[in-house]
């Protein structure tokens, strides 16, 4: 049997800390375009798209992610299309992610006063340059601190895709602790390794909310 | 012809009919004061002048273009009419100066060098010069609104529409944009005023106008209006504002 030094199990957790926070960038990084394209998608005010974005945004936010994985690990190979842990994961958190974003940042577009509309309206603006010039720069300033508050949700919910078998820090854990059957100390410190990744984000976060409140 | 004129409009919202047939002609540099209680459909009027607002039934034809709801067409409007707003509606995240001259940039497509200079020139007429740089947030509410009004001449329109613009303000910020307006008509702007400070409706509107129920229901040169109303309603209203 193998031995495992204290150091053995940080570093292990620490390499595989790797995929979380891998796992994590592309998450954000595709459900944050994706949900850029259905924002901007729901702004032309068709009844139509809006509706079916709704429903997107539905179904998304309200089913639990872990389900969200099995159905697309499993629900895909089911349909024959061979999907390896990687891309499951990757695929249900950009899905997922582009719900929330989409819906964090529809609400800070509508939360802009209608009179802003009404200005460039009065102005003779078309509706891409209201959007350029006055909407999504107000809308973006107002949204970096929810969307990065955000991706502390997605650091946390990279641990679900452990359960189709893609190891990151909670896989990682349970395949340490399986053999050194130290629980409270493998988990302990795995917990401790997911705030070191979230913690300065949701500082981060507040700061930047604090300070969007001097300058508005 | 008329620089401004509505035929027999009708405006509902929903089940709700606020403009009844309105007529109402506006010849150019001509200043209107459009008076009435709350809900009389003041705003809904001036709203159909630039098309913010849909009507149902009748013509609004200003400067010779027939307001639709077509988004070109109220574009090219958007040259003709300019609005000024009671809560300012300024950009907050640009300069006093970028507000300006937005959109002398995007839609009259001048160069940023002739759009700067008529900005400042803007500025300088309605005393703001030195709040080229400034952030609307940081001036009171009077500069913020000659900044607004500033905004609107920047597209050079015919007519000027104001919606109660001295509504928001503090009643000691309330004169130095009348001011603006007092200066706009003496250039020869036409202006359409909702507005309720009947002295400054009395002394600088050549006509009012009394909206009530959704109609037009007394108009007159100003002074005449105030003197010796006719009908019992604008004796009520103007009895109540007194
Ligand atoms: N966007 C809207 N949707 C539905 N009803 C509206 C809307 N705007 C105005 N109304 C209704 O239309 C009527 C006329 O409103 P309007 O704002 O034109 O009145 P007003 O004369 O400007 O009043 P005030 O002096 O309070 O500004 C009111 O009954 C109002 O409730
Ligand atoms: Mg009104």
């Amino acid at each position: 049997m193998v031995q495992f030094t204290d150091w053995d199990i940080l570093k292990n957790l620490l390499l595989a800390a790797r995929w979380t926070i891998l796992l994590s960038l592309l998450a954000f990084a595709g459900g944050g375009l994706f949900g850029l394209i259905l924002t901007l998608l729901r702004s032309m005010r068709n009844t139509f798209i809006t509706r079916v974005i709704q429903c997107y945004v539905e179904v998304f936010q309200g089913v639990p992610l872990l389900m969200q994985l099995f159905l697309t690990f499993f629900g895909l190979s089911l349909l024959g299309i061979e999907v390896d842990a990687w891309t499951a994961a990757i695929l249900s958190l950009t899905l997922f992610s582009s719900a929330f974003f989409h819906d964090i940042w529809r609400g800070c577009i509508e939360a802009l006063p209608k009179g802003q509309w009404e200005a460039c309206r009065t102005l003779g603006f078309t509706y891409m340059q209201t959007m350029r010039y006055i909407i999504v720069p107000q809308a973006m300033r107002m949204s970096i601190a929810p969307t990065v508050g955000f991706s502390v949700q997605i650091v946390k919910g990279t641990a679900l895709a452990s359960v189709i078998g893609f190891v990151e820090l909670t896989k990682a854990g349970t395949m340490i602790n399986n053999a050194v059957f130290e629980p409270f100390k493998v988990f302990a410190l795995v917990a401790l390794l997911y705030f070191v990744i979230c913690f300065p984000l949701s500082v981060l976060a507040r700061y930047l909310e604090s300070k969007n409140h001097v300058t508005r | 012809m008329s620089l401004v004129s509505l035929d027999e409009v009708h405006k509902y919202y929903g089940e709700n009919h606020v403009l009844k047939g309105v007529d109402l002609r506006v010849n150019a540099g001509e200043v209107v004061s459009i008076i009435g209680r709350s809900g009389s459909g003041k705003s809904t009027l001036l709203r159909c002048l630039n098309g913010l607002e849909e009507y149902q039934q009748g013509a609004v034809i200003v400067d010779n273009q027939s307001v639709e709801n077509d988004d070109y067409k109220l574009r090219l409007l958007s040259r003709s009419v300019g609005m000024v707003f009671q809560n300012f509606n300024l950009f907050p995240h640009m300069t006093v100066g970028e507000n300006v001259m937005l959109a002398t940039k995007l839609v009259l497509k001048k160069s940023v060098t002739e759009s700067r200079q008529l900005a400042e020139e803007l500025l300088a007429k309605v005393g703001l010069a030195d709040k080229f740089d400034a952030y609307p947030g940081n001036l009171s509410g009077g500069q913020q609104q000659r900044v607004a009004i500033a905004r609107s001449l920047a597209m050079s329109p015919k007519v000027l529409l104001c919606d109660e613009i001295t509504s928001a303000l503090d009643p000691e910020l309330v004169g130095e944009v009348l001011k603006v307006l007092e200066q706009l008509k003496e250039e020869g702007m036409t202006l359409i005023l909702v507005t309720h400070e009947m002295n400054f409706a009395r002394d600088v509107g050549d006509r009012v106008v009394f909206m009530n129920q959704g109609k037009v229901w007394e108009t007159g040169p100003s002074d005449e209006v105030f003197a010796n109303p006719q009908t019992d309603e604008l004796k009520s209203f103007l009895a109540a504002v007194r």
